[in-house]
């Protein structure tokens, strides 16, 4: 790129973030499932009997498996298979790490509009994380 | 001259015969998949006669071959994962959306840092429109979650055939002309310049028809987090046709887009229970390991050929989605 061009610092700060926390969930990804493989954790549904449960809706898996929806995961970190609900999430809340570290630069600046947009957005997606917004039945 | 006509003539029976050897290839293979989709789905109620690990592999091998088409053929993951890996795999599509998010959010998570840092995505003109974007996705994976499966797929059909529709006949502009920027572009200072090293040039853009786009990003979104699919195909001409952003900024300002509005959706799936960490992970790095072998390809590549590819693939899985909806082949 042209040396003079420069992105501003916000974009900059942005990428520095989302390029550490990408590395990280990627890599993380790839641990807890080769742990969830070779059996280091028991699973809570073990592998053989995946099959019979992937061909269900949403719904009928849950009444199924007798998990629970929402945050309740975190209880079964121990188990192989929802130890890789961690770097899942983790890269699902990246983009609200980024945000926050977007913020204070936009307030620094006195940029009242971008200040209002990274504020509603972060809020925006806290709702979509916080798991109050799961879906019913059929 | 003649003799070089002759072998160019020859040439491109060579390489339409080839396509139609590949796309016949492509059909017979996704036809046996979901044959062997549903023998299995049969068998399973007394414990399944495939080993667990096939399903799993042969998606890893599908999603790198992905991975390599989706680089070459200038699409996201999404479009192609979801009705492919639901249309021909036992999986049922409550899954392949979530892992379908989850693909193309981490395509655009990969991407996203390299695409700033360079100046190409533009984090001013993306903050809007994402959160139009990702309020609605929240909206639309409830939608989607909610509706019978049939009736997902039949409307699952019908986006996949408008995609093909769109990519056969909407034009490109490299560099749009925008007389006047409007004036909520103008309040949010949404303007920039990038540097094209093909022309050695720096070039400056403004956008025009932003409450326009806000709207249609309602529907985007929706789409988005209805579907599974990220929303590229949608995002870029909106972009650059109708606001009138350069080609390279409209691209690349989508695929990060994509990392926020697939982030919401992806939250609803994750907490709905429709996450199955043997369909995900397989998918994220299939696609991702093809994607670095397709940018080694690219280089010698014929893109006219991958796009018909790409379309013939989003028809024929189009196609099936749809008639898996209405029950025709089910």
């Amino acid at each position: 790129m042209n040396r003079e061009i420069k992105p501003s610092e916000e974009q900059l700060a942005y990428a520095t973030i989302l390029d550490w926390g990408m590395k990280l969930g990627l890599i993380g990804i790839i641990i807890t499932f080769v742990i969830y493989l070779f059996g280091i954790f028991p699973a809570y549904i073990s592998v053989e009997e995946l099959p019979r449960y992937w061909k269900l809706n949403v719904h009928n898996y849950l009444e199924v498996t007798g998990i629970q929806s929402g945050w309740t995961w975190l209880k079964l970190i121990s188990k192989g298979d929802f130890l890789n609900f961690l770097p899942i999430a983790f890269l699902a809340g990246l983009t609200i790490l980024c945000y926050i570290r977007i913020l204070p630069i936009f307030i620094k600046k006195k940029d009242t509009p971008y200040v209002i947009l990274t504020l509603l957005q972060i809020l925006i997606l806290l709702l979509a994380a916080s798991g109050i917004l799961k879906v019913g039945a059929h | 001259m003649e003799y070089n006509e002759y072998f160019k003539n020859w040439e491109g029976v060579a390489i339409r015969v080839y396509f139609v050897l590949f796309l016949l290839f492509l059909v017979f293979f996704f036809w046996d998949l979901s044959l062997a989709s549903e023998v299995s789905s049969h068998i399973i109620e007394g414990g399944s006669r495939f080993p667990w690990w096939a399903w799993p592999l042969l998606l890893f091998i599908v999603t790198f071959v992905l991975g390599i088409i989706v680089v070459l053929g200038g699409v996201g993951g999404g479009v192609l994962f979801v009705p492919i890996v639901g249309g021909f795999f036992p999986f049922n599509l409550d899954f392949v959306r979530g892992a379908g998010l989850l693909v193309a959010l981490s395509g655009a998570l990969a991407a996203g840092p390299g695409l700033l840092r360079r100046g190409l995505a533009d984090l001013r003109l993306s903050l809007p429109l994402a959160l139009i974007a990702s309020t609605s996705a929240i909206v639309g994976a409830m939608i989607g979650l909610s509706l019978p499966k049939n009736v997902v797929n039949t409307f699952l059909g019908l986006t996949i055939l408008g995609i093909v529709v769109i990519m056969l006949t909407a034009k490109k502009s490299e560099y749009p002309e925008v007389k006047k920027a409007d004036a909520l572009s103008q309040a949010l200072k949404i303007y920039g310049v990038y540097y094209e090293p093909t022309t050695g040039k720096e070039i400056e853009w403004k956008v025009h028809r932003t409450p326009l786009a806000l709207l249609l990003f309602v529907v985007i979104g929706i789409m988005a987090g209805m579907f599974g699919l990220g929303a590229g195909w949608a995002n870029v001409p909106v972009l650059n046709l109708l606001m009138g952003v350069p080609l390279k900024v409209a691209v690349s300002t989508s695929k990060f887009l994509l990392s926020i509005t697939d982030t919401s959706a992806a939250w609803i799936y994750l907490n709905s229970g429709a996450i199955i960490p043997m369909i995900v992970v397989p998918s994220i790095i299939g696609i991702m390991l093809g994607s670095i072998v397709g940018v080694r390809i690219l280089a010698i590549a014929k893109p006219k050929i991958i796009r018909w590819v790409v379309i013939g693939l989003l028809a024929f899985s189009g196609l099936r989605a749809l008639l898996k909806g209405l029950g025709i082949w089910t």
